[in-house]
C-alpha cells in the first residue's frame, strides 16, 4: 500500500533521512522504533507531504506522492496522529473531531460528517461524554483518543501515529494500544506506528522497521524483532549476554 | 438626564467603529496570531474610497458601497500575499506585526498623496428628521453605524461557529501544523482572514463617515482603540471586543462631555492598563484559554 524507496530528507541541512527504504502492505500493522532524534517523526512528515524530501520516491497504491501538498495526502486517504498529539485545545471535541473531516466536508455531505462523528463516539464513549468542552481541557489519554479519533474522521486507508504512548501513564498507554489493535480490526486499517516505546509497538505489529540515526538497521516480523539481542539491549532494556554471563 | 443620554449615544456610535476594528484584530489575531496594527487604516480607506466613488465619480450608492468593500477587500489581499505570505513560513509573529506596521504607514502615505490633508464627508444613508428620545438627539446615521455593527457581529459569529471554513480558520490559530494535517490550505485560511478583516473596517468607515468626516490620518488612532476594545473584551473573543470598544467609546463621550475633550483619547488606554493589570484575559477571556496561547 505504501512504499518508500530510497528517501533522502534534509531537515534544514540536517542529513535527517538516509536512503530509507520501507514498505507497508494493506491490514498490516508496522511499527518503526527507534530512540530520539533516529529520524522517525521527519519520515511521518515527509509522507505527510509537510517536508519535501530531497530525493527517493513514496509510492501510495502505486501512485507517486513525494511532490503533493498535505491537503492532497489527507485527501487521498493518509491521515496522521502527530507527536503530542497536537489537537486543537481551544475548540470543543465536536468541532475537533469535525475539521477531521475538512477535506471530505461539502454542505450537502454534513450528515455524513456528523454520522462518522457518532461512530467515533461509540468507539471512544468518553469523548462523547465530553463533546462541548473544551479539548485542552482533557486528560491526556482522552486527548490521544481524540487525536486519533480525528484522524479517522477522514477516513483514511492509512494511518500515521506518532507516538501516541507518549506522556501517558503506563496503563493509559496500553489502553491506546488496545485501542489501536481494535481500530485494525474493526475498519480494516493499515496503521504505521511511531514509537519509543518498542516492547509496546512490537506487540501489537505484525511487522517493525528499526530505525538509527536516520537509517533502517533491521526489518523484520515483530517476533524475529522482539528475539534480536540488538533490540533487546537498546530498545527492550534487557541485556541477554549479561544475563548469560551470570 | 437628557445630555446624559446624548453621550451615551454619541458614544455608542464611536463605541461601534471600535468594536469593528476590534473584531478585525481578532479575525486576523485568530487565524493567525498575529496583530495587524494596519486595521485602522482599512477604516479610512473604506470612508475616503466611498467618498471617491459616491461625490468624485458620482456613481450610486449601492455601486459605490460595493467597489468601495471591493477594494478595500483587494488591498487587503495584497497586503497579505506580498508581505505576511511569504514571512508566515518563518513563523516570527513578532516580524510579522512590525510589518503591518510597515503597511499602516504606506496606506497612509499613499491616502494624503491622493486625496490631500483635508477632512472628507458625504451625505447620510438615509435623509430625515432626527429621531427625539427623551430629550436626547439620534440621527439616523447613527442607527445605521450600530445596526450595521449589530449585524456584522450576527454574520461572524455564525460563520466562526457554524461554517466549516470558520472552524477551519480557528484550527489554524491553534495549531498550524496540525491543521495543515487535517488537509486544511493555511494560505487560503489567512487570506481569508486578511480580506474578511479589510472589509469589516471598511464598512465601519463608511458608516462612520458622514458623521465623524474622514481623514488621511485618522487609522493610527483606530487601531489603538480597537486594539484597546479587543484586549479589554479579552484578544480573540468578539464578543468582547463589541463590549470593550462599546464601553471605551461610552466613557469617552462622558470623559469629554464632562470633563474635557482633551483627555478622550487617553481613556482607552488607561482602560487597557487597568485591564492588563487586573484581569489580563479580559473581561470574556478565560484564564485557561490565555494559557493555552502562544501570544
Amino acid at each position: 500500500m505504501l512504499t518508500l524507496k530510497n528517501l533522502d530528507v534534509y531537515y534544514g541541512k540536517l542529513y535527517t533521512l538516509k536512503k530509507v527504504s520501507l514498505h507497508v502492505k494493506g491490514g498490516e500493522i508496522v511499527t518503526l522504533i527507534g530512540s530520539n532524534g533516529a529520524g522517525k517523526t521527519t519520515l511521518l512528515n515527509t509522507i505527510s507531504g509537510l517536508i519535501k524530501p530531497s530525493s527517493g520516491s513514496i509510492l501510495f497504491d502505486g501512485v507517486e506522492i513525494s511532490r503533493d501538498t498535505p491537503e492532497h495526502i489527507v485527501r487521498i486517504g493518509i491521515s496522521q496522529v502527530p507527536e503530542g498529539r497536537l489537537i486543537f485545545s481551544t475548540l470543543t471535541v465536536e468541532e475537533n473531531l469535525f475539521l477531521g473531516a475538512y477535506v471530505r466536508y461539502s454542505f450537502n455531505r454534513k450528515r455524513e460528517v456528523i454520522e462518522e462523528a457518532e461512530r467515533i463516539y461509540s468507539l471512544f464513549p468518553k469523548l462523547k461524554d465530553r463533546r462541548k468542552q473544551l479539548a485542552g481541557t482533557l486528560s491526556g489519554g482522552e486527548q490521544q483518543m481524540l487525536a486519533i479519533g480525528r484522524a479517522l474522521m477522514s477516513k483514511p486507508k492509512l494511518l500515521l501515529l506518532d507516538e501516541p504512548s507518549m506522556g501517558l501513564a503506563p496503563n493509559i498507554a496500553r489502553e491506546v494500544f488496545q485501542y489501536i489493535l481494535e481500530l485494525k480490526k474493526l475498519y480494516g486499517l493499515t496503521v504505521l506506528l511511531v514509537e519509543q516505546n518498542a516492547k509496546n509497538a512490537l506487540k501489537i505489529a505484525d511487522r517493525g522497521y528499526v530505525l538509527e540515526t536516520g537509517r533502517v538497521i533491521l526489518e523484520g516480523s515483530s517476533e524475529s524483532l522482539i528475539q534480536n539481542r540488538d533490540v533487546q539491549r537498546a530498545y527492550l532494556g534487557r541485556d541477554l549476554d549479561a544475563e548469560e554471563r551470570i | 438626564m437628557t445630555l446624559l443620554l446624548q453621550f451615551l449615544f454619541s458614544g455608542l456610535t464611536t463605541g461601534s467603529v471600535y468594536a469593528l476594528v476590534g473584531i478585525g484584530f481578532n479575525i486576523v489575531y485568530n487565524s493567525t496570531s498575529i496583530i495587524n496594527l494596519a486595521q485602522g487604516e482599512f477604516v479610512v480607506i473604506g470612508g475616503l474610497m466611498m467618498w471617491f466613488f459616491l461625490e468624485g465619480m458620482q456613481f450610486p450608492f449601492s455601486v459605490s458601497f460595493s467597489l468601495t468593500l471591493l477594494t478595500a477587500a483587494v488591498i487587503g489581499l495584497i497586503m497579505e500575499r506580498l508581505t505576511i505570505k511569504p514571512l508566515l513560513k518563518k513563523g516570527d509573529l513578532l516580524l510579522m506585526i512590525m510589518v503591518t506596521i510597515a503597511i499602516s504607514i504606506l496606506i497612509r502615505g499613499i491616502l494624503m498623496f491622493k486625496f490631500g490633508k483635508d477632512p472628507y464627508t458625504y451625505p447620510a444613508f438615509t435623509e430625515g428628521e432626527p429621531i427625539n428620545f427623551y430629550g436626547a438627539v439620534i440621527t439616523q446615521q447613527t442607527l445605521w453605524v450600530i445596526g450595521i455593527t449589530v449585524l456584522c457581529i450576527i454574520l461572524l459569529y455564525l460563520f466562526f461557529n457554524k461554517t466549516m471554513t470558520g472552524r477551519a480558520m480557528r484550527a489554524c490559530s491553534i495549531n498550524i501544523r496540525a491543521a495543515r494535517l487535517m488537509g486544511i490550505n493555511v494560505s487560503k485560511v489567512v487570506m481569508l482572514s486578511f480580506i474578511i478583516s479589510s472589509v469589516i473596517g471598511a464598512l465601519g468607515g463608511i458608516a462612520i463617515t458622514p458623521i465623524s468626516l474622514m481623514e488621511y490620518d485618522k487609522g493610527a488612532m483606530l487601531s489603538v482603540k480597537g486594539f484597546c476594545a479587543a484586549i479589554m473584551g479579552g484578544l480573540g473573543r468578539n464578543r468582547g471586543a463589541v463590549a470593550g470598544g462599546f464601553s471605551i467609546g461610552i466613557l469617552e463621550a462622558l470623559t469629554a462631555g464632562y470633563i474635557h475633550s482633551g483627555f478622550k483619547d487617553a481613556i482607552a488606554l488607561l482602560i487597557m492598563l487597568f485591564i492588563l493589570f487586573v484581569k489580563p484575559a479580559g473581561i470574556f477571556g478565560k484564564a485557561e484559554i490565555m494559557k493555552l496561547r502562544k501570544f
